[in-house]
């Protein structure tokens, strides 16, 4: 125990890891990550929407609602996260009832990414062409028949791209998240790696993480290509 | 039937105001097909777009069978856009559907039914040739192929219109002669109005009744194909009608690299007759001169012009060269345009 606070060998002592709770920590990384990331997947597009649908509008109300939209997605995207969760303490205590536990990183983890991700539909929107959508006007489509029938299914694969990339950076999150209570792997490399000076569990806690984002751009990529009919094969 | 009423279209920038239409008036008949042409921003795509709202006049009136088109708005308009079609430059397929699913779109709009939609569709495939390729993404289509899907997705509606915006503009001129018999049968079979929007008074040529020109957003003249051509009044459609009669210098030249591949042997003399020219017997007068001169026809066509007709013939000539040159030097001295495209 003496020795391995320090020097290379320390990453090595694979007796003093505690894998039960590593697991448990994995878990709940996990966790965090899907249930905000499905959160964020719904709050992105409604809201690069929102976006896409009043932009350049002369309508004053669509301005208005653009106008304010776009306020609130760019500054929570522009606020740090880490002084997103603090400043979001007594909403998330209000939401959940607790501001410690996997719970608790839930609304700052979702408030911070959305707007992230809601840039990216709305990027998304913007790239398919605009002749396939007055297609559709021509042939006589509702606005809810022209979203669900040609936004949604054109930029399909943008959207799991982006999806994918918000997906890393959620993981990142929780793992920053956890350093202020929240579990998962990142506070279990921050109370018993850092703090108890065991830097095998923090070699541990990396490589999990590092394969859970190898594993998410994988599937992420896997599933743009099948989506992808643009270029023959 | 189709009535443009005195309809404008401004678009009011901050700095300027643009008059995209200005005060267009036209009558076109069920049934026919109208061909629109002009220059790129001649206004002749916002006109087109007036005809199914997608674009709203600034003033004036756009009548189709008794519906007023620049009144409807919401329901009625979408109702109205469903019995009319539309195809374009780039075709506008959805990439993320394959054929079948991109014809069966409109109809799924409609709310009509998975097999009643399929079988639909199927038989507008068959329709416009494209059978065996129901599983197709149009990423795997040539232009020609992605077009006709887009010609059977405007059908599908069984639409009483059918617009076309520069419909064969993105296309090679084979393929573009091959969509135009599609449309022109579609005309014969269907019995639909069809709206030909264009650049190419070759389109017009082929499949039009009627047309109108159009420059810097008004009709500057219309009628009859036939008269059109025979007659033009104004000075661009004198320019219209002659890029039509002399093929842009780069046609000219692949046509003739063609020839010279296709006859390697003889010199090749191409022949230009104009008017009462093309009525003397020239030709034979030179063989019976030169008897010792082989001459083959290679290529040749005739178009009809304001002056009258013009004819171009291009021959090969085999033989002794004396011979040769003296036959060449006839068809000068009879005054016909005479160009030596290759020597021996």
């Amino acid at each position: 125990m003496v020795s391995s606070t320090t020097g290379f060998s320390s990453y090595f002592h694979f007796s003093q890891v505690d894998w039960p709770s590593m697991w448990s920590a994995t878990g709940e990384t996990i966790w965090m990550t899907i249930f905000s990331l499905v959160v964020v997947a719904i709050l992105g597009i409604l809201l690069g929407l929102l976006l896409f649908e009043t932009a350049g509008s002369s309508n004053f109300w669509a301005r208005l609602v653009h106008g304010l939209t776009a306020l609130f997605v760019n500054v929570f995207r522009s606020v740090p996260f880490i002084i997103l969760i603090v400043l979001l303490l007594p909403l998330t205590k209000g939401l959940v009832g607790t501001i410690i536990g996997p719970k608790a990183a839930l609304p700052s983890l979702i408030i911070s990414a959305a707007p992230f991700y809601a840039r990216m539909v709305e990027l998304a929107f913007h790239e398919i062409d605009h002749g396939v959508i007055e297609a559709a006007e021509a042939m006589g489509a509702t606005r809810w028949q022209i979203v669900y029938k040609v936004l949604l299914p054109e930029s399909s694969p943008a959207l799991v791209s982006g999806i994918t990339v918000t997906g890393i950076s959620l993981i990142g999150f929780t793992a920053m998240a956890g350093v202020i209570g929240a579990g998962g792997l990142g506070n279990l490399a921050y109370l018993d790696g850092f703090q108890a000076s065991n830097n095998t569990v923090t070699l541990v806690a990396t490589i999990i993480i590092l394969l859970v984002v190898f594993v998410c751009q994988t599937a992420g990529d896997i599933v743009v290509g099948r989506l992808d009919k643009r270029v023959s094969n | 039937m189709i009535e443009i009423k005195n309809v404008s279209k401004l678009y009011r920038g901050k700095q300027k105001t643009i008059t995209a239409v200005k005060d267009v008036s036209l009558t076109i008949k069920d049934g026919e097909i109208y061909g629109i042409v002009g220059y790129s921003g001649a206004g002749k795509s916002t006109l087109v777009r007036m005809l199914n709202g997608l674009e709203t006049p600034t003033s004036g009136v756009v009548t189709i069978n008794d519906t007023v088109m620049s009144e409807l708005k919401g329901k009625p308009l979408r109702e109205a856009r469903q019995k009319m079609g539309m195809i374009f430059q780039y075709f506008n397929l959805l990439w993320s559907r394959t054929v079948l699913e991109n014809i069966t779109f409109p109809l799924e709009l409609i709310g009509m039914n998975k097999a009643e939609r399929e079988a639909k569709a199927t038989k507008l495939i068959a329709t416009v040739g494209l059978q065996g390729r129901e599983n197709a993404y149009p990423s795997e289509l040539s232009g020609g192929q992605q077009q006709r899907v887009a010609i059977a997705r405007a059908l599908a509606n069984d639409p009483q219109i059918l617009l076309s915006d520069e419909a064969t503009s993105g296309l090679d001129p084979k393929t573009t002669d091959e969509v135009l018999d599609l449309l022109l049968k579609i005309k014969r079979e269907l019995k639909i109005t069809i709206v030909v929007i264009t650049h190419e008074m070759h389109v017009i040529r082929k499949i039009c009744d009627r047309m109108a020109v159009m420059d810097a957003g008004a009709v500057v003249e219309d009628g009859d194909v036939f008269d059109v051509f025979r007659n033009p009044k104004m000075e661009i459609t004198r320019q219209f009608v002659s890029e039509e009669e002399t093929p842009q210098l780069t046609d000219t030249t692949v046509v003739i690299n063609e020839l010279l591949a296709q006859v390697p042997t003889g010199k090749i003399v191409k022949l230009t007759f104009h008017g009462d020219q093309a009525k003397l017997p020239i030709i034979s007068e030179m063989l019976r001169q030169f008897p010792n001169v082989d001459l083959n026809i290679v290529d040749g066509s005739i178009h009809q012009t304001q002056a009258g007709s013009i004819g171009t013939l291009y021959l090969q000539l085999l033989g002794d060269d004396d011979e040769v040159a003296g036959a060449t030097d006839y068809l000068h001295k009879m005054r016909v345009g005479t160009e030596v495209i290759r020597g021996e």
